[in-house]
């Protein structure tokens, strides 16, 4: 891990429980910053407010995902039944919305799953095998019982000293500056002379 | 609003005393504490019993492929069926394990938009058989078609035939209803296990473990900003999932219910099935879950308070299928219609009067001894007990599906069924990949849900939000000075 300064992240600061995270969190949405994180075991009820979030968009993928599934069933079964190959079996219509519905209803279904999946998917930036948070030993716990917060050094708010007190007036143990690895492949035109705020 | 001031914790703590709900989780067990106890079953070499179960079901399993194989080879004539009972074992087995998955779906999904937290600690064994259980039921489907090289024609691919799918059967839409029900099944599965992988990932002492659990669990870090969308999907995959479960056995049951045979033709049908499918489910949920917890020593995750439950949704699922079986008796005489009254006549008191009787005896009589506390709380009893409704629910099928069709309307074509060998020794060995499949689940998966047995913790307890809980009550006070 590089201890340059124009690789730092951010600072990371542990929490005793979820209602220790979930006030500092307030603190810091209050404070103004905007590139911050928390991390938890298990998602905490209210700490969406807490961090200022609005409602997830993930709704909005999964009625485009269910209005394709739909659209698509529709033509499906009218193109096949009555306009390629019109065929009377049984002597029923060749198109009738009532025979049609367990089809309409199974892949709007279907296509709800994968629009959910893909926004998903999208929003969270997943699959990212990677992530400077996972250089901070202490932070294996987050998925065990360890509350986490940090903030990053590319908010315009963050200055090394203050953040640190910052951290440590709401609370926060093992405050650790936070690395990201350093670029294994640096272009030649661009040498690393930015990323210091 | 959260009470954080000590006076009305005092007074919450007083009601709770006479609220006194039995914990979700026993022991007031810390959130390492659930880690650790489900991740070591998956950390730690297997024990001998793993073994010697896997092997042994493994072995049974392989009667699967082994008679599938032979079927193919030989033609559909090695199984029973003939005119008039062209629908018989496979169709019965297909019912039968479809069914069985639905009661994994409604775990996952209807008791999660029902706010009912015991579901936390069953739902992802009980996903995992839902899974399992449609791997096993599609075989029957897909092998019933005869020449199972033409099995893509249930696809609506263009073909050199140039006609398409018959959209106005039944059948085809059950190639739909099924191939979407374990598709979303899988992924609502793969959904909730993504924070758990992590857990995985995280505690892997080989680079291989921390590699392949870190490759599955996609790089998940717990983030506020993963979970608020994660729980966003999470919710309105389990909107979906909820018609889309109820539909499924509905869909199969119109394979029945839109033809004109007596028997099979009526309305009732589709809520029947389904009430049917979850009994036969949960029967199974218990069958699995109460010699894994015994083996794993998992009591203080799946207490005796979820089996008691699951207890009582197998009787009231099981009075409702009686209910069903008395309504199509009325229906038949109030009909009027003297088809309709031989047919069922003939259920009961003909050829097929034993399996009727079995399955009146395991889906209706045996689960009324659910009434009784002691029979939902010692585990053995529940676990004799479940035994019934599994085999029950098999003979309804049977008793559904071959009575109606082995006397039709000409008695000159009258028949009687007997399964041959391969009908049975194929019908032994999807329950043996079944179990199989289960077996290595429980060795490579977390098989209880780390992160949702963590939020119904008292840890969890203090952040309910106010739209969910109104009286969340605090078990641990908040740090004084944070409270703004």
């Amino acid at each position: 891990m590089s201890q340059n300064e124009s690789n730092l992240h951010g600072l990371g600061a542990e929490f005793p429980s979820a209602a220790s995270l979930m006030h500092a969190a307030e603190k810091v949405r209050d404070s103004g910053f905007r590139k911050w994180d928390v991390y938890s075991p298990f998602p905490i009820h209210g700490m969406d407010a807490a961090m200022g979030f609005k409602r997830s968009r993930v709704s909005l993928f999964s009625l485009l995902g269910g209005i394709t599934g739909l659209t698509t069933a529709f033509a499906l079964i009218y193109y096949t039944s009555a306009l390629n190959y019109p065929l009377i079996v049984q002597g029923k219509p060749y198109f009738a919305l009532e025979p049609s519905m367990p089809i309409f209803f199974e892949l709007t279904v279907l296509l709800t799953a994968f629009g959910t999946i893909i926004g998903l998917l999208l929003l969270t930036l997943m699959p990212r095998l990677h992530h400077p948070v996972f250089n901070w030993d202490r932070f294996k716990r987050v998925s065990d019982d360890g509350f986490f917060l940090v903030l990053e050094a590319a908010d315009p708010r963050f200055e090394k000293g203050a953040s640190r007190r910052f951290l440590e007036e709401l609370g926060g143990t093992h405050i650790t500056e936070i690395y990201q690895d350093p670029d294994p492949f640096p272009h030649p035109a661009r040498p690393e002379t930015q990323g210091h705020a | 609003m959260r009470a954080d001031n000590p006076a009305s914790h005092a007074a919450f703590a007083k009601a709770a005393e006479y609220i006194d709900r039995k914990p979700l989780v026993s022991n007031r067990r810390s959130l390492s504490w659930i880690t650790d106890h489900v991740c070591r079953i998956v950390e730690q070499p297997a024990p001998l019993w793993w073994w010697i179960a896997t092997v042994c079901f493994g072995a049974v399993a392989a009667l699967t492929p082994a008679m599938l194989t032979y079927l193919v080879a030989t033609g559909v004539g090695v199984w029973g069926l003939n005119v008039p009972v062209c629908w018989a074992w496979d169709i019965t087995n297909f019912v039968f394990w479809i069914g069985i998955g639905h009661a994994g779906t409604l775990i996952s999904a209807i008791l999660f938009l029902t706010r009912q937290k015991w579901r936390t600690s069953i739902n992802r064994s009980a996903e995992a058989m839902t899974i399992f259980a449609v791997i096993c039921a599609g075989i029957f489907p897909a092998f019933h078609v005869g020449r199972i090289w033409f099995a893509w024609f249930l696809f609506p691919i263009p073909n050199a035939n140039a006609i398409w799918q018959n959209f106005r059967s039944p059948l085809l839409w059950d190639v739909f209803a099924v191939s979407t029900y374990f598709t979303v099944s899988l992924i609502f599965w793969y959904l909730g296990l993504i924070p758990d992988l992590a857990s995985l990932r995280d505690r892997a002492t080989t680079r291989l473990r921390q590699m392949i659990y870190g490759i599955l669990a996609m790089g998940w870090r717990g983030s506020n900003r993963q979970w608020t969308h994660y729980e966003k999907a999470y919710l309105i995959l389990a909107g979906i999932s909820t018609p889309l479960v109820l539909s499924v056995h509905s869909v199969v049951s119109f394979d029945f219910a839109t033809s004109i045979v007596p028997g099979w033709h009526t309305t009732i049908f589709p809520p029947y099935f389904v009430a049917g499918a979850i009994f036969g489910g949960f029967a199974m949920v218990l069958t699995l879950l109460i010699p894994f917890r015994e083996l794993y020593g998992l009591h203080d995750l799946v207490t005796d308070k979820h089996i008691d439950n699951m207890c009582k949704i197998t009787l009231l699922t099981g009075s409702l299928v009686g209910y069903a079986y008395s309504m199509e008796f009325f229906i038949a005489w109030y009909s009027g219609n003297p088809y309709e009254i031989y047919a069922f006549m003939n259920r009961a008191f003909g050829p097929y009067w034993w399996a009727y009787w079995a399955m009146i005896t395991c889906n209706v009589i045996a689960p009324q001894l659910f009434w009784f506390k002691y029979c939902r709380q010692n585990p053995w009893v529940v676990l004799a007990l479940v035994m019934f409704p599994n085999t029950g629910m098999w003979f309804e099928r049977f008793v559904i599906i071959v009575t109606s069709i082995h006397r039709d309307f000409l008695p000159s074509s009258w028949g009687y069924f007997s399964p041959t060998w391969v009908d049975i020794t194929l019908f032994i060995g999807t329950i043996g990949l079944f179990v199989f499949l289960f077996l290595l689940f429980v060795r490579f998966l977390p098989m209880i849900t780390i992160f949702e047995v963590k939020n119904v913790t008292p840890e969890a307890d203090p952040h309910h939000h106010g739209e969910h809980d109104s009286q969340g009550h605090a078990s641990h006070p908040a740090p004084a000075k944070a409270h703004a």
